[in-house]
């Protein structure tokens, strides 16, 4: 999801709610952070992948933007590695750091489960459409529409931001106060942008109202939000790609709560 | 709508925006609002709208009805075009953009999609529900302001300068939307922009209000036009047919003073926007940049300005203007460009740092550490010739679109820079401010020092002795020399 790229709206996760999505992402998500085994974590990406295999999503366009996250497991693995809690057999002995079975094995699982939680949610928010996410929000989830539609054409602002960022450092490098210290500099532009950023919201605030936002009485819906059979599939899907996890996980004995 | 004894005084300041206004416009009426920048125009329109705000805003007197009711408890009888094409759309896609409006209202969905369609259709605006509003040209963006006003139906139409930061096309265009747009809903229209000739054909009666806010002139547009001209145009306002500054000759060029070779220009990191730009200005010399709107012509200033890198070839100052730093101004200190190469950017807001006009008017000459004397003398003149004396102790982020031009111009006046670069200087003005700005720009060139202005204002360049530099898409070859 995001304001600055129009969100993938082509294969059969386009047909899916974006409650719908949410709801799978946060299932998975939570059921996997209850655990710290290595087992649940590869059962739900081997899962993942044979599911999303099959929704045509366009990889080309996907995968860019999943690199950021296979990276961090990558990082995330080699740290345990080093520096994870010693345990079992040792390998590799230098200072600090101590590669042994235990440390091993805790970076695969904490590798696995970053991308097992990580590569459903960018792929489903990539899918998402901001616009489609709110009214989903508003007219299934029913959180206030105020405050949902609010958000959403706030969203709006921050390409702008980009653009104001820019021109306020040219505009102070034209004013003759750009020549202070780096960090100073900075701060200045914080400012102005906060400044920049309230006076766009009152603007936007003003043209909402003028078209009726806030205005007594019910308001209606032009793109009605449902929940149909494509969503109930979906979310049957997620249901069991969580299940399956614990149940492969505890009925090997490998369940371990991240609490003990 | 009916106006008795009405007036506003934003808060935090001493004078009236609008006082004692009586006014009365009949259904189906046509009104062109004129007045003086910074007349209380808006404050009006907005006042109608019902979005002026409430206590905290600012203090109101008389009283102000639409249709014998208080604007504020009828949102939607009301609907009110800005003039800044870029704060108006809500949502990402066109259709949800117009549809926005009637959702608010509670129109039941069977009746909202072929009312998005019908005023999309009235204003003329041909492109598919699903295009982003972001992807649209200026014109554009003021036909679906437009149109998601019209799908509410409303009984009062409003535009506040709806084509005043548009190009001469985008101008056309929203023109002649209105006009079938009004024709056909047969809604009450109240209209405010500087310029009569836009809107003359189209409207039944013209109101004009005062500097200070009163009621100045009022009845059918050529009576008032006729028998009023003199007054109008003492008061500020663009009358058809009569030229606000005499047209002069061309201005020679002198030394050389700035040149571009073989220049590409663009955004650091993404495509440029223009190439095999040559450009040469002389001292003494005033350069109008003209085309179409994403040719690249802020980028070129702001690359000409020592603000943005060339992309491509090269910016050379030349020995007299560079007096010492480097040739191309982009490796000069923020402070060296102070004196050689002024920018005014499109955007005045982008350049305000400071709380009050004054201290923003001090902040260039400070920089340049010049003596105390010196810098308030600077400044108190500059308050003094653009008419913005009144308003020293304001923040500049509350004054009106037209008066933080003439401050932002004001603020690169301040450090008398050899070469000037300004970006639209002349958006929103009135007549009188106007002429103002460009006798100023007019003065600085026949001191030697250069004008080049970005400007879609088909009046400035022979008001301003300037040769016309027109850049046009992919073949930016100056037309001129």
């Amino acid at each position: 999801m995001s304001a600055l790229l129009p969100a993938i709206r082509s294969g059969l996760l386009a047909r899916i709610n974006p409650v719908t999505k949410l709801g799978c992402a946060l299932l998975v998500a939570f059921t996997l952070l209850a655990t710290v085994d290595w087992v649940s974590a590869v059962v739900a990406v081997v899962l993942e992948s044979a599911v999303l295999a099959f929704t045509g999503l366009p990889w080309r366009r996907v995968l860019p933007r999943l690199m950021p996250l296979i990276v961090a497991a990558l990082l995330a693995g080699v740290t345990t590695t080093l520096y994870g809690v010693p345990s079992g057999r040792v390998w590799w002995q230098w200072g600090v750091v101590e590669v042994t079975d235990g440390s091993i094995g805790f970076a695969i699982a904490t590798a696995l489960r970053i991308l097992a939680i990580g590569v459903p949610s960018v792929v489903l928010f990539l899918t998402i459409d901001p616009t489609e996410l709110a009214d989903g929000l508003a007219q299934i989830v029913r959180l206030p529409a105020r405050f949902v539609i609010g958000a959403l054409a706030a969203l709006r602002l921050v390409g702008l931001f980009f653009d104001d960022w820019r021109a306020l450092s040219l505009a102070r490098r034209a004013r003759g106060v750009a020549d202070r210290g780096r960090l100073q500099r900075y701060a200045g532009v914080v400012f102005a942008l906060l400044v920049l950023a309230i006076r766009r919201g009152t603007k936007l605030t003003t043209a909402m109202e003028s078209r009726g936002f806030g205005a007594a009485g019910p308001r209606s819906w032009a793109r009605p939000a449902t929940l149909g059979r494509a969503d109930a599939v979906a979310f049957a899907i997620g249901f069991a790609i969580a299940a399956t996890a614990v149940a492969v996980s505890v009925s090997t004995g490998s369940w371990h709560w991240i609490a003990s | 709508m009916s106006a008795r004894g009405w007036g506003w005084r934003h808060a935090g300041r001493r004078e009236w925006a609008v006082s004692d206004l009586d006014l009365v416009i009949e259904p189906g009426e046509r009104v062109l609002l004129l007045g003086a920048s910074g007349a209380g125009k808006s404050t009006l329109l907005a006042a109608l709208a019902g979005v002026l705000g409430g206590e905290e805003e600012g203090e109101e007197r008389g009283t102000l009805l639409v249709d014998g009711v208080d604007p504020t408890q009828q949102r939607g009888r009301v609907g009110l075009v800005l003039q800044d094409p870029d704060s108006q759309q809500i949502l990402a896609r066109v259709g949800d953009d117009v549809a926005f409006g009637l959702e608010n209202l509670g129109v039941p969905l069977h009746e909202i999609w072929p009312r998005v369609r019908a005023s999309l259709d009235a204003v003329g605006l041909d492109v598919p529900l699903t295009r982003q509003t972001a992807e649209l040209s200026g014109g554009q963006k003021q036909r679906l302001a437009l149109a998601g006003v019209l799908a509410m139906r409303p009984g009062l139409l409003l535009l506040d300068e709806p084509t005043a930061n548009l190009d001469p096309a985008g101008v056309a265009e929203v023109r002649a939307s209105v006009g079938s747009a009004v024709r056909a809903s047969g809604a009450t229209l109240v209209v405010v922009e500087h310029r009569v000739a836009v809107w003359r054909d189209l409207v039944t009666r013209v109101v004009v209000i005062g500097a200070d806010g009163r009621l100045l002139a009022d009845g059918a547009p050529d009576r008032v036009l006729a028998a009023r001209g003199d007054e109008l145009a003492a008061a500020g306002v663009w009358l058809p047919g009569r030229a606000v500054l005499p047209s002069l000759a061309v201005r020679p060029a002198g030394e050389r003073l700035l040149a571009a070779t073989g220049l590409g220009v663009g955004r650091p990191g993404a495509q440029p926007v223009a190439e095999g730009i040559e450009f040469a200005l002389g001292a003494g010399e005033a350069v109008v940049v003209s085309g179409p709107n994403g040719v690249g012509k802020s980028t070129t200033a702001l690359t000409l300005g020592g603000l943005l890198a060339p992309r491509k070839g090269a910016v050379t100052a030349a020995p007299r203007l560079a007096a010492g730093a480097a040739s191309a101004p982009i490796r000069w200190s923020s402070r060296e460009l102070l004196t050689r190469i002024g920018s005014v950017f499109q955007n005045p807001e982008h350049q305000l740092l400071a709380s009050t006009v004054r201290a923003e008017l001090a902040v260039g000459p400070r920089a340049l550490r010049l003596s105390a004397a010196e810098v308030d003398a600077r400044v108190d003149e500059l308050l003094a010739r653009l008419r913005l004396d009144g308003l020293a102790d304001a923040n500049p982020f509350t004054l009106s679109g037209g008066q933080k031009r003439r401050l932002s111009v004001a603020t690169a006046l301040a450090t008398r820079p050899r070469v000037l670069l300004l970006d639209e200087p002349t958006f929103g003005q009135d007549a009188l401010t106007w002429a103002e700005l460009v006798l100023l720009l007019g003065e600085l060139a026949d001191a030697g020092n250069a004008i080049v202005a970005v400007s879609h204002d088909e009046e400035l360049a022979g008001a301003l002795g300037a040769r016309e530099w027109r850049l046009e898409p992919r073949r930016q070859q100056e037309t001129l020399r």
